[in-house]
């Protein structure tokens, strides 16, 4: 079941290779594709009964234990969903691509079943597949569909995140010289940590840095996000940049507990300079692409700053599982408002090929539609109580201010402050673009298939906020459970 | 120990082959040539199953100087089925070609060499294999009588002479420090001497030579751009299994106990090797020399399990699983710059309109070459990684990480130009084009069935 899920949508662009297909039959097969993946995801999500579910178990690699294992738990079940959702939602959003519609499609169904997979990977060798493989195939969706210096930026994203991904390598072969009997096998590295120390630790954190992005290995991020194209940004921003932070609770914090807590305070420190420095130099930015990238290392900060303070083995256990349920909770909504953000930018570009929030002003007048969802989106995005955005940094703000510990409470109080700034900063897009004076740009208002691809990550954003407990009942589980294994 | 000539049952195909091939090429009349192409390919085919049925047989050595086991079965049938490939990629050049016979018989003898030198297990074996290896390549180099061509075959041949004079030397001299020249004897009577350092730094000159390492490459990037271009697919590829093979052999068997000083040398040739070719491939806009710097820089990376031999039980597997990854995937890499009839970087533009499947196989065996997984080469680098850890030189794994993420640089400045705008007629399929798909599946299904293989290894 859960193989399905992952390599329907690879088969889904294997179709896509059959000769004469149109350009328009290719996004529809890209779409029912997605949709029977989303449902297969719903039908796993209703049969989930806790533990590592749908689990499969296959040697691959015997001589140095690796293998195929997948399963899905309560922190990657939601992020398959999520992956789910929002690819079809991508493919909806691009109904009317002109450029090459055949390999747009099969290169977004391709890195689908790299993101799902990743999510699902159980063995740390087939997940640094799937991880490589993300960033090939989101080159390729750069450098092909991109505008600006679509090449230049998707070069630089290509050779930092591959920097990344050959540093996570080391690491993950250090986990494995480390383990007795050497396997790449998580459920096993996870049961007895290997022999590793800060080396390792260093080794996979830099590689997971780089792609969640933590300060300073985030520069990468603005130019690849700026240039990308709408649903590749929305695609980047959702679900790659999640890798990074997943595999930190994954990985990182259940097979290296020793270090993880021995270096708390650098990862601790790392997310409160993420938030800080994302938030204030998005605020100086007068691109709205760059602008909500900058948005996203501000957000993923928090989720650095959570899983930091679960390595606070002094601090009070309760509050530490509140903090990673919180960051995990955070991975899902801003995968949602990030997403549905990324894609209303797509929308701008579309009708007047421009970023500039200066040239553009009282859109409310012209299209309110649009002015409504981006008012949701970035009300969501700055965590308004009852979105989801709230739900999640509120979790983590409270864990981390709940171990008890005086450098917890700094950190926590420094961070509330990025959530002021990005409050200032998205307001200030909405006053300057959205309301006000006309500016010298005009735009028309969304088309429904615009509307049909964003309002459902929206409508989800505001479920999450209102009632929560259905996605927290299966997240807490798995929380408590990192929480006590970074604490051996 | 045996005196069976059966054990080298695979050997005396492939020569059996070039022999006939030979013989039949002189009776023939010209436009009926082709013949030879399949005598030579039968032969190939039938010595890749005499090499699979001697591996189910336990390991032995024959005539107390040539080693039949593991790494020698491994190079038997890499060899094999490289040559076939070059053969394939070589018959439309041949087929125009006054002497068209010779072409095959020389791939063949060059091929044999290979084996030899991977079977060696006496340093006169060794010296032999490498002339056998080394005199048809120059040969071949010189093969289209063009300018270009002479060159590269003069300076290969200068410098393979020059080299194999040095190797000769250091086997003179490990003759006279340890009375003999099996590698047995050498390694239970190798002295930690400085002369002893200095016989295995001459010996090792000759296999570099081989290999295609730093210092002894320059050789490299003129050979491949100025020989035919199936040429050039062969001498980057087919060479180096042997050489790799043969320093794995000397390394574990020979050197592994002494303290002469060999690993820290191998360690930084390897990273100059690496280094040196990836900065060099940087800027080439001739597809053929970046491929000639990106193999330098891919002699590197291979050089590193050899480097911790005997340190670790992942030196063998890395080695053995990395040279086939590379063989294929490089070969691969040619094909398509074969069938696709350029070797100017501007010449790709819009190969992705003019091909898809072409510029798709470009792609797959590009980042092969990376090590992107699931390709081949990425469980080869796995293997090589974690071999260097293990064996105590984790600073030479950084190093190979750090020129990997340099030779995605100029692997990509290949790959773009092939979804810009450029020549729109369609590029007809041919031999060439098959071998390009056939190699750059074989990378994808070796890497994700890399389990399998390693089970029947």
């Amino acid at each position: 079941m859960l193989s399905l899920v992952i390599f329907l949508p690879l088969l889904g662009a294997a179709l896509l290779a059959v000769p004469r297909l149109g350009g328009r039959t290719a996004v529809w097969i890209w779409i029912a594709t997605s949709a029977a993946d989303l449902a297969l995801v719903t039908i796993m999500w209703d049969g989930y009964t806790g533990g590592i579910g749908y689990e499969t178990r296959l040697r691959w690699i015997p001589s140095v234990g690796a293998g195929y294992h997948v399963g899905v738990d309560g922190m990657s079940l939601p992020l398959i969903a999520l992956t789910a959702l929002l690819f079809l939602l991508c493919a909806v959003y691009s109904l009317k691509e002109s450029r090459r519609p055949r390999s747009y499609a099969a290169l977004f169904l391709f890195l689908q079943t790299v993101a799902q997979g990743l999510f699902a990977a159980l063995d740390l060798l087939l997940f640094f597949v799937f991880f490589d493989l993300s960033i090939v195939g989101m080159y390729f969706v750069i450098a092909g569909w991109g505008h600006g210096e679509r090449g230049r930026s998707a070069l630089k994203f290509f050779l930092y995140t591959f920097l990344g991904s050959l540093a996570l390598l080391l690491g993950l072969i250090g986990l494995y010289l480390g383990s007795h009997p050497r396997t790449f096998d998580m459920v096993d590295l996870t049961a007895a940590p290997p022999d590793a120390g800060g080396l390792v630790l260093l080794a996979i954190g830099i590689g997971l840095a780089v792609k969640t992005p933590t300060v300073p290995f985030h520069t990468w991020l603005p130019p690849a996000h700026t240039d990308a194209p709408a649903a590749g940004s929305a695609i980047l921003a959702g679900i790659l940049l999640k890798m990074g932070a997943y595999g930190f609770a994954r990985i990182a914090m259940p097979m290296l507990p020793g270090a993880w807590q021995r270096y708390a305070w650098v990862v601790i420190v790392a997310g409160v300079v993420s938030v800080l420095y994302g938030a204030l130099v998005a605020l100086a930015q007068d691109n709205l692409k760059r602008l909500i990238a900058y948005t996203s290392v501000n957000h993923m900060g928090y989720i650095v700053l959570a899983f930091g303070a679960a390595g606070l083995a002094a601090g009070d256990a309760r509050a530490r599982e509140l903090a990673v349920s919180g960051a995990v909770t955070q991975m899902v909504s801003h995968g949602l408002v990030t997403g549905a953000l990324f894609l209303l930018a797509g929308v701008l570009w579309d009708r007047v090929g421009s970023y500039d929030i200066r040239r553009l002003g009282g859109i409310a007048g012209t299209a309110p539609r649009l002015t409504a969802m981006t008012v949701v989106a970035a009300f969501a995005s700055l965590g308004l109580p009852g979105l989801s955005g709230f739900i999640a940094e509120f979790q983590i703000f409270t864990g981390v201010i709940g171990t008890g510990l005086v450098g917890a409470v700094v950190a926590a109080a420094l961070s509330v402050a990025g959530i002021l700034i990005t409050a200032a900063l998205m307001l200030r897009v909405l006053q300057k673009a959205f309301l006000g004076p006309p500016g010298e740009l005009t735009v028309s208002d969304v088309r429904p298939y615009e509307t049909a691809a964003v309002v459902p990550l929206l409508a989800l954003s505001l479920a999450i906020g209102l009632a929560p407990r259905w996605l927290l009942d299966l997240i807490e589980p798995v929380s408590a459970t990192i929480v006590s294994l970074v604490s051996r | 120990m045996t005196e069976n000539p059966l054990d080298l049952m695979p050997e005396l195909l492939i020569l059996g082959g070039a022999v006939t091939g030979l013989l039949v090429g002189l009776f023939t009349p010209r436009p009926r040539q082709q013949i030879v192409a399949w005598i030579c390919a039968a032969a190939l085919v039938a010595s890749v199953m005499a090499a699979a049925v001697a591996a189910l047989r336990p390991d032995t050595m024959a005539f107390e100087a040539f080693a039949v086991d593991l790494l020698t079965h491994a190079t038997r049938a890499a060899v094999a089925v490289a040559t076939l490939l070059v053969v394939v990629l070589a018959a439309r050049w041949a087929r125009g070609n006054s002497r068209e016979a010779e072409v095959y018989v020389l791939l063949l003898l060059s091929a044999l060499g290979t084996v030899a030198l991977a079977g060696a297990a006496d340093l006169l074996v060794l010296v032999a294999a490498y002339l056998l290896a080394s005199i048809p390549t120059y040969a071949l180099a010189a093969f289209a009588k063009d300018g270009p061509g002479t060159e590269a075959g003069l300076k290969y041949y200068l410098m393979g002479a020059f080299l194999g004079v040095v190797m000769l030397a250091g086997v003179t001299l490990l003759y006279g420090l340890t009375g003999g020249t099996a590698y047995e004897h050498v390694a239970r009577n190798l002295p930690g001497s400085p002369a002893a350092g200095i016989a295995v730094l001459l010996l090792l000159a000759g296999v570099f030579f081989k290999a295609g390492c730093v210092p002894a490459h320059f050789w490299v990037p003129d050979v491949t751009e100025g020989s035919t271009r199936a040429v050039a697919a062969f001498v980057t590829t087919v060479p180096k299994i042997g050489a790799f093979v043969a320093l794995l052999r000397l390394a574990s068997e020979v050197f592994a106990g002494s303290e002469t000083g060999w690993r820290p040398l191998l360690a930084i040739v390897a990273t100059a090797t690496m280094t040196l070719g990836n900065l060099a491939a940087f800027y080439q806009d001739n597809v053929r020399r970046l491929l000639a710097y990106s193999t330098i820089s891919q002699a590197g990376y291979l050089l590193v399990p050899v480097a911790v031999a005997g340190r670790t039980d992942l030196a063998e597997p890395a080695l053995l699983f990395y040279v086939a990854a590379y063989a294929i995937t490089n070969l691969g890499a040619f094909a398509v710059v074969i069938a696709a009839g350029t070797d100017s970087l501007a010449g790709y533009a819009g190969l992705a309109r003019r091909s898809p499947r072409l510029a798709l196989a470009l792609v797959v065996c590009l980042l092969g070459l990376v090590g992107t997984p699931p390709t081949a080469v990425f469980v080869g680098k796995l293997l090589v990684f974690a071999a260097a850890w293990d064996g105590g030189l984790a600073w030479l794994a950084v190093v190979a990480v750090l020129n990997t993420v340099a030779s995605l640089f100029y692997y990509l400045r290949w790959i773009r130009p092939l979804f810009q705008h450029g020549e729109r007629s369609r590029i007809p399929e041919g031999g060439a084009s098959w071998i390009a798909y056939l190699t750059a599946a074989l990378s994808l299904v070796l890497g994700i069935a890399s389990g399998l293989l390693q089970a029947i290894a």
